[in-house]
């Protein structure tokens, strides 16, 4: 145990005599940043994903000639051309390591399309793009849980689908699948323990860097753990306070 | 009002629901479809306001066939009202919610277009459809449950906050489809009873029933559906004392 507290002592001296706390303060704000940034871009593309899967396969035919038209319509090679890319992307951006992307994204892509952007950026970006596949099959699924009831009632009250989509479907979708998604902004929030790949400072290059300060890798480490178990607890319970919220239209008074 | 020339529809497995129906709607009609299950009723009724599309035939509605795909339908949706089965209400809100959601997204999205009539304010669009909800809902008696959830109310309670959403867009004609089919039995007469006071009050109403009671009592036209035809249409009286039709007979026989 002896050994243990000098390790201790290393590590504190490290922290907070030679400036490792700024580091820790950076990866943590970098952490955090990519995580929620990365989140919000995943719902937002994840719903349109999930939106465009879901849209019923447009019927025009001319009367009388029951689904002869259909496939020359305009609309329905849109929907088809939308669906196949839609289902492409998900395809993709699951079946590759998230380093994988990262690595392609900064190494490959981006400089061929000639912009210039920072570990940060491209961190962001990635796991915006990388939750968004994966939200869309989450968010898909809480939008096949409502009622089917709930989008007729809006389409016979002359409202068009995409007003009872937005303002009656995806509200009780979201309330569905909350739990789910707390889950994906956790995996998340761990995932981003890899970003140092792009040369963003995050959590772990900062201890990283105060154990290479002086070898003494087994306390940094253990503390960097800590700190991704508070944050995963911290959004837990931000996640159950949430959804007790919006379960307000369920309860009985 | 509506006029239904030579409707069918065939589901996308090829089953034919409705095999060709002529049918003519005036103003202030009630007219209760009644039949067996399967025979194409709640289809043909969900086909007036294209919930189903229509694969062959007309629905001349203002002069204006709503069969055809190329229609805006949610125009002529909004003097349609409908009742389901399921009541439908929107869970994630209020009654009141409810009730006004249509008619202020549909009035300020009409207000704002140029040259408009309507001059209101959106506020003054939310504070009229609030007055109105609440006139509608102090009709069947359920102010007290206006910022209640649906979660919370009994089948009778919400169907008839059902009725009074399609109400609040002030429609032409209403709707039905078996809006007693999901509800206690006690909860029954409730529903009925809003149903026939706007029957009093010269509502146009098309009514899918297994309620031969409502259809006798308050009905002017009923109909006989089966295996997706009209194979009998009649006033009350001739319909259930005079039957001319084997099938329906036979129907009448077992359900009296």
């Amino acid at each position: 145990m002896g050994s243990f507290s000098l390790k201790w002592d290393k590590f504190v001296s490290v922290l907070i005599d030679s400036g490792g706390y700024k580091k820790v303060l950076e990866g943590l704000g970098n952490t955090l940043l990519i995580a929620v940034v990365g989140l919000v871009i995943g719902i937002i593309i994840g719903t349109l994903i999930a939106a465009v899967r879901v849209l019923p396969v447009p019927i025009k035919w001319k009367k009388g000639e029951f689904n002869k038209d259909r496939k020359r319509s305009v609309k329905y090679c849109l929907d088809k051309f939308f669906k196949g890319f839609c289902s492409f992307y998900v395809g993709l951006f699951r079946g590759t390591p998230v380093v994988v992307q990262l690595l392609v994204f900064y190494y490959v892509l981006l400089p061929l399309m000639g912009i210039k952007i920072t570990g940060v950026g491209v961190s962001i970006m990635v796991f915006g793009l990388n939750s968004g596949a994966y939200i869309s099959e989450i968010m898909r699924g809480g939008i096949l849980s409502v009622d089917r009831g709930q989008m007729e009632a809006g389409r016979a009250l002359g409202l068009s689908y995409g007003t009872t989509m937005i303002k009656v479907v995806i509200p009780q979708a979201v309330k569905n699948i909350l739990p789910t998604l707390g889950n994906e902004f956790i995996a998340l929030i761990k995932e981003t323990s890899v970003v140092s790949f792009v040369g963003a400072s995050d959590l772990y290059v900062a201890f990283n860097y105060i154990g290479s300060n002086n070898y003494e890798f087994m306390v940094p480490y253990i503390v960097m753990a800590v700190i991704y178990i508070v944050l995963v607890i911290i959004i837990s319970i931000g996640v159950k306070m949430l959804e007790r919220r919006l379960r307000k239209s369920d309860r009985r008074n | 009002m509506i006029d239904v020339i030579n409707l069918k529809k065939t589901f996308n497995d090829g089953f034919e629901v409705i095999k060709g129906i002529d049918l003519t709607i005036e103003k202030g009609d009630i007219m209760c479809i009644i039949g067996p299950s399967g025979s194409g009723k709640s289809t043909f009724l969900r086909c007036l306001n294209c919930m189903e599309d229509a694969t062959d035939g007309q629905i001349i509605y203002h002069d204006v066939d709503i069969a055809d795909p190329s229609v805006d339908i949610n125009v002529h949706r909004q003097h349609m009202g409908m009742v389901f089965q399921h009541f439908n209400l929107f869970n994630n809100k209020t009654v009141i919610q409810n009730i006004m959601m249509a008619p202020v997204h549909i009035q300020t999205k009409a207000a704002k277009k140029k040259g408009s009539q309507d001059k209101r304010s959106r506020e003054q669009i939310k504070k009229d459809a609030y007055d109105n909800a609440m006139r509608l809902l102090g009709r069947i008696g359920l102010e007290d449950k206006a910022n209640a959830y649906p979660s919370t109310l009994s089948g009778g309670q919400k169907q008839r906050i059902a009725i009074v959403r399609a109400l609040a867009m002030n429609p032409e004609v209403m709707l039905f489809d078996e809006p007693t089919s999901a509800l206690d039995p006690e909860m029954v007469g409730e529903v009925l009873d809003v149903m026939k006071e706007l029957a009093k009050e010269g509502m146009t109403m098309v009514v899918v029933t297994h309620e031969m009671g409502f259809a006798k009592e308050v009905a002017n036209k009923v109909i006989f559906m089966d295996s997706g035809k009209i194979l009998e249409m009649n006033s009350p009286k001739e319909f259930f004392e005079n039957p001319q039709n084997p099938r329906l007979k036979e129907f009448l026989s077992k359900v009296l």
